[in-house]
């Protein structure tokens, strides 16, 4: 245990050397946690950066801003950065790396430098597509539906091939954590023993590998078309625009439960340390991410309702879409069972738990208009949809991930954040989330297309409020990095297990030394042993 | 509605009305799970609160309500899921009585042509209380025909038609979106669609030249050639094309085939794809010869030859099916 | 060593799953279009050498023989048995990939190859007559095929990288019958490579032969 009393402090995983060579070579799964998490927030900033963009554009209806054709890469880069650079690999390359073998009581991930170059991957994704976007970026929208993806004079081979390296790096760290989950327990450490946490990872790890290489080959097969003019989508060409519909939605639909389910795994990790008891449910926790992967891969062709396809298949992919939405409610109801009878403390992750539940009910509920086939012909393509998906990736994911940082923040950092401050950021998160994104609903009912660079009047307000709410949701994201910061010097140091957690990554000292554990643990408890943990002092005495 | 912050378009059409009923019962149902949720969390978040020497209760779950919640739910659902498809049933049926309106969807721009001739750029004027039936193409890449006062909308996609059917009931201007991403000016391609009653329609119609999209269809089949094997008054290389459209086909590797637009258009283009049955494939291709327009005005004289009455032995060829050069009966 | 080795058999697997969907979309592309386009594509597969494919199948099969050999060869280490097995294998590589420029070349020299110099002649019937294929759904058929077949060729060129240096390690007395993992796995990744050439064959080169 690290204390600052001690003058001989032993080693532990940051600690371990200092040069720079240490950390890029390293094959440490703590330390290319950090590594992701540094690049990963660069990356979240530039995509916010655009955000910014779009938001202040749309304050007045006329394109008054930026050029058109300006305004269509933002919201491209946008759309590709924060789906392909931060949502896909934060929460399983930063949290998962770190976690997942201190979890199940291991040294490292399975393939420790096949780790190393999935973070390689992934930087070297990001450098071309910065390249790309200082060359002129794309205007395909991150959809990049053919024929118009195939004809743009703007650089999308370029752009493909970064997603194509990021995709690498996706479909690698996949690969290591079902390797490990499988084959690197610690004695005693039962699949029905494990954390959701690795129960979620190990979920959207199948779909990372078997979804990923389809979109790969998507990339491939558009960069070919438009290097040689080959008619695979063109239909001047002999080719068939919808056939890439089919292709890229393929991998995209699983793909945003891969930007889902890591959440969700935190959250059961979340809700369980704050209510100080087990998590409700166990078995249908765990197995609703098993399902939630393997029903997202029937439903892709909900995306293409009015493309002209089929009637009798829309049906069915329409009945299949709402089978999916069975397994998350399920989630959700289960979370707040936990709290039946529990003993719960309101820290910053616990308020970003709540958040979650709140904002991804919501964001499921509207999943359900979509699906249903006659709201989706009106509402599809328009500001409802992304509404929608900002709720369930931002409101769902991103809170996830926040919870998740502050929880593990003792862990990886060793020191605590300033609770004040994290609580005054949950809370502008959550006003400037709703208010950025409920008034998109309304716009997208009222008929807002997406992808506007000027719009009706009529739209005006809406769009106003929508604006406002940015700018406070960007103060909230921008405090955590200033905290979080000042904390790597001037927090309060933290104990090996300052919530009184159940769970192995809290039986080591915070940080953690490189090989993780002294010795290798033998587990002979349940999941969520909170019955055998004392629950934490509250931190102020109660008033009477 | 409050004109300040109205939460839902005009209803114009007779779809809108049950797609804004749908609407308001899923609000409705979602409003009442958030706040179900939402309540339950404050209210166990509060009560259950940590407390000194107040300890949790395990609890393992409970199987029975763990389906209980999973089936209600689903239950639920499924009333969504079968007045959704009901509404798109009806949405992507368009009745056999539908006046056809041709659109062009190029870069950045609607182009619309009536039967009649009368060419519209950016407007679709149509009379209330009839049902009208967009065919729909693109000359470039995806757009998407939307229509917010109707609840409707439909991609339009190069290379094919789509269609997209509906019936006015209340006359007005109302706002006409492309709602597929197509690049610069993707935000300008709006219109009007301008609900008109029948005597102002008719007096609109009637105002301004016009050669009927059948006749210019006719006219570009004798200058392309295409007489020259579709005859009408012998057996030509190609299938007699009177009262063809509309009818099954029987093709050469025994697939049946309905002549529709999308069919008819295909053969243009892509004459070998679907061969009929007793003919060599002998037809070249059109593509890149005929513009979309243009292939819309054959479609349409195609189309108009099956109202036509035929005289004489031709008559039993054209009743059987479409262009066997024997009169066997199709299957 | 149990763990590791198994951990490492598992990890190969899932990577092989990860190319199975890769491919896959390419065969879904191939197939959709082979449907809507049946004349041109088969008058097109027509202008493949089916002995030449035929050829290289039988020469790949070989290579999966030699692969297995050479397994059986590091688990009873027999070192020269483990070392001859390994070279053949990659000579058989590299015969299949010799094959393959050959086949490209005849396609460059006759203007198959798709862009700016393709062109294809249409194709005659059995009573002489011009069979109307539209050459750009010709043209389409040897894009897929360049694509599959190349995309192929890459992963034979990596194989045949991979065994050279599982050659080299051999010879240096790299590998025990304790420990053989990189070959058993290498060739796990061979005979996935021979699988989607069995695939490809009949699709890319057999589709019309009866007439």
């Amino acid at each position: 245990m690290a204390s600052a009393a001690i003058p001989a402090k032993p080693t532990n995983y940051l600690t371990n050397g200092f040069t720079i060579k240490s950390w890029l070579l390293t094959t440490d799964h703590k330390r290319i946690a950090i590594l992701y998490l540094i690049s990963i927030t660069l990356f979240f900033f530039l995509g916010g950066f655009f955000a910014m963009l779009i938001r202040l554009e749309l304050l007045t209806p006329q394109g008054d801003l930026l050029h058109a054709d300006t305004y269509n890469k933002v919201f491209t880069m946008h759309g590709m950065i924060m789906v392909f650079f931060f949502l896909v690999p934060v929460v399983p390359a930063v949290l998962g790396n770190f976690l997942v073998p201190l979890m199940i009581g291991a040294k490292d991930l399975a393939f420790p430098r096949i780790n190393l170059l999935s973070w390689y991957l992934y930087v070297g994704g990001g450098l071309l597509f910065l390249h790309c976007m200082l060359n002129g970026g794309v205007d395909t929208g991150w959809t990049f539906y053919t024929p118009f993806s195939t004809l743009t004079n703007t650089n999308f081979i370029e752009a493909g091939l970064a997603i194509f390296l990021a995709g690498f790096s996706s479909i690698f760290t996949g690969l290591n954590f079902i390797v490990t989950i499988h084959r690197m327990r610690a004695p005693g450490l039962t699949w029905s023993r494990l954390p959701l946490f690795i129960w979620a990872h190990y979920a959207t790890s199948l779909v990372m590998i078997l979804g990923t290489p389809v979109i790969a080959i998507t990339i491939v097969l558009v960069a070919v078309e438009r290097l040689f003019h080959l008619g695979i989508f063109d239909p001047k060409l002999g080719g068939d625009p919808l056939l890439f519909q089919h292709l890229f939605w393929f991998y995209s639909h699983p793909a945003v439960y891969i930007m889902i389910l890591p959440s969700m795994g935190i959250m059961s990790e979340l809700i369980t340390a704050f209510s100080h008891k087990r998590i409700f449910g166990y078995k249908f926790v765990a197995l609703s991410s098993i399902a939630i992967a393997v029903f997202g891969f029937l439903v892709w062709a909900h995306h293409m309702f009015v493309t002209g396809m089929s009637l009798y298949a829309a049906m069915v992919f329409s009945f299949l879409s709402f089978l999916v939405g069975v397994p998350s409610a399920i989630k959700v109801f289960n979370w707040t069972a936990t709290l039946y009878r529990g003993s719960i403390t309101y820290a910053t992750p616990m308020l970003y738990a709540f958040g979650f539940i709140g904002l991804f009910t919501i964001g499921g509920l509207t999943g359900l208009f979509l699906a249903t086939l006659g709201i989706d012909v009106h509402v599809t393509d328009t500001y409802f949809v992304v509404a929608h998906f900002h709720y369930i990736m931002v409101g769902g994911q991103v809170m996830g991930f926040l919870g998740g940082m502050h929880f593990w923040w003792p862990k990886i950092s060793g020191r605590m954040y300033p609770e004040g401050w994290a609580k005054l950021s949950a809370l502008l998160v959550f006003v400037g989330f709703n208010l950025t994104f409920f008034p998109q609903f309304i716009l997208g009912y009222m008929g807002m297309p997406r992808r506007y660079w000027q719009y009706p009047p009529e739209f005006q307000v809406l769009n106003v409020l929508s604006t406002a709410g940015a700018s406070i949701l960007a103060v909230g994201y921008l405090l955590p990095m200033v905290y979080f910061a000042w904390s790597l010097r001037y927090g309060p140091i933290a104990e090996a297990n300052p919530w009184n957690a159940a769970g192995l990554e809290w039986k080591t000292a915070s940080p953690p030394p490189t090989f993780n554990f002294d010795e290798t643990p033998v587990v002979t408890w349940e999941a969520y042993n909170y019955d055998e943990i004392e629950p934490k002092e509250l931190e102020a005495p109660v008033e009477r | 509605m409050s004109k300040f912050l109205p939460l839902w378009p005009d209803r114009a059409s007779t779809i809108a009305g049950q797609v804004d009923a749908l609407y308001i019962y899923l609000v409705l149902v979602s409003a009442v799970m958030t706040l179900l949720i939402f309540v339950a969390v404050a209210v166990l978040a509060i009560k259950y609160r940590r407390r000194p020497g107040v300890l949790p209760h395990p609890i393992e779950g409970s199987p029975i309500l763990e389906i209980g919640w999973s089936v209600i739910p689903f239950g639920v659902m499924l009333t969504f899921f079968i007045w959704g498809a009901v509404i798109y049933f009806k949405e992507r049926t368009p009745p056999t009585s539908s006046t056809e309106v041709y659109v062009v969807a190029k870069q950045w721009m609607w182009k619309i042509e009536h039967m009649e001739g009368q060419r519209e750029i950016n407007e679709l004027h149509v009379p209330v209380g009839q049902n009208v039936k967009l065919v729909m193409t693109s000359q470039d890449v995806i757009h998407s025909f939307f229509i917010p006062a109707f609840r409707l909308k439909q991609d339009v996609v190069p290379g094919r038609y789509n269609t997209l059917w509906f019936k006015a009931t209340s006359p007005g201007v109302y706002h006409l979106f492309c709602a597929e991403y197509c690049g610069t000016s993707h935000s300008g391609m709006i219109g009007n669609v301008v609900v008109m009653s029948p005597q102002d329609y008719s007096q609109w119609m009637s105002g301004g030249p016009s050669v009927p999209l059948p006749e210019a269809g006719k006219q570009l089949f004798n200058s392309l050639g295409c007489a020259t094997c579709h005859r009408f008054d012998v057996q030509g290389r190609g299938p007699n094309l009177q009262g063809a459209f509309g009818k099954p086909v029987l093709l050469e590797d025994g697939r049946t085939v309905v002549a529709d637009d999308n069919y008819v258009r295909e053969s243009i283009l892509n004459p070998t794809a679907k061969i009929v049955a007793g003919f060599k494939p002998v037809m070249p291709t059109f593509q890149g010869l005929v513009t979309d327009e243009q292939l819309n005005a054959l479609v349409a004289y195609v189309k108009s030859l099956a109202q036509q009455p035929a005289g004489g032995a031709q008559n039993q060829a054209a009743a059987s099916t479409a262009g066997q050069p024997q009169t066997k009966q199709v299957q | 060593m149990e763990q590791q080795k198994n951990t490492a058999s598992l990890g190969m697997w899932l990577f092989l799953v990860t190319e199975i969907m890769f491919f896959g979309g390419l065969f879904c592309a191939y197939l959709i279009y082979r449907l809507m386009y049946f004349p041109a594509f088969g008058a097109a597969s027509q202008t493949l050498d089916i002995k030449l494919g035929a050829f290289n199948t039988a020469v790949l099969l070989i290579s999966s023989v030699t692969v297995v050999l050479s397994v059986r060869a590091a688990q009873d280490g027999n070192r020269k048995q483990l070392v001859t097995y390994l070279v053949l294998t990659v000579l058989l590589g590299l015969t299949f990939l010799g094959v393959k420029a050959i086949e490209y070349k005849e396609k460059f020299e006759t203007h198959h190859v798709p862009g700016p110099t393709f062109h294809f002649d249409k194709p005659f019937d059995d009573n002489g007559k011009e069979i109307p294929v539209d050459p750009q759904h010709a043209q389409l058929f040897f894009s897929l095929y360049f694509a599959m077949t190349g995309m192929h060729a890459l992963h034979m060129i990596i194989g045949c990288g991979l065994f050279t240096v599982l050659t080299v390690l051999a010879w240096k007395g790299h590998y025990t019958p304790g420990y053989y993992t990189p070959i058993e796995n290498a060739g796990l990744y061979w005979h996935l490579v021979d699988i989607i050439w069995i695939y490809l064959f009949p699709l890319l080169y057999l589709i019309s032969r009866h007439s």
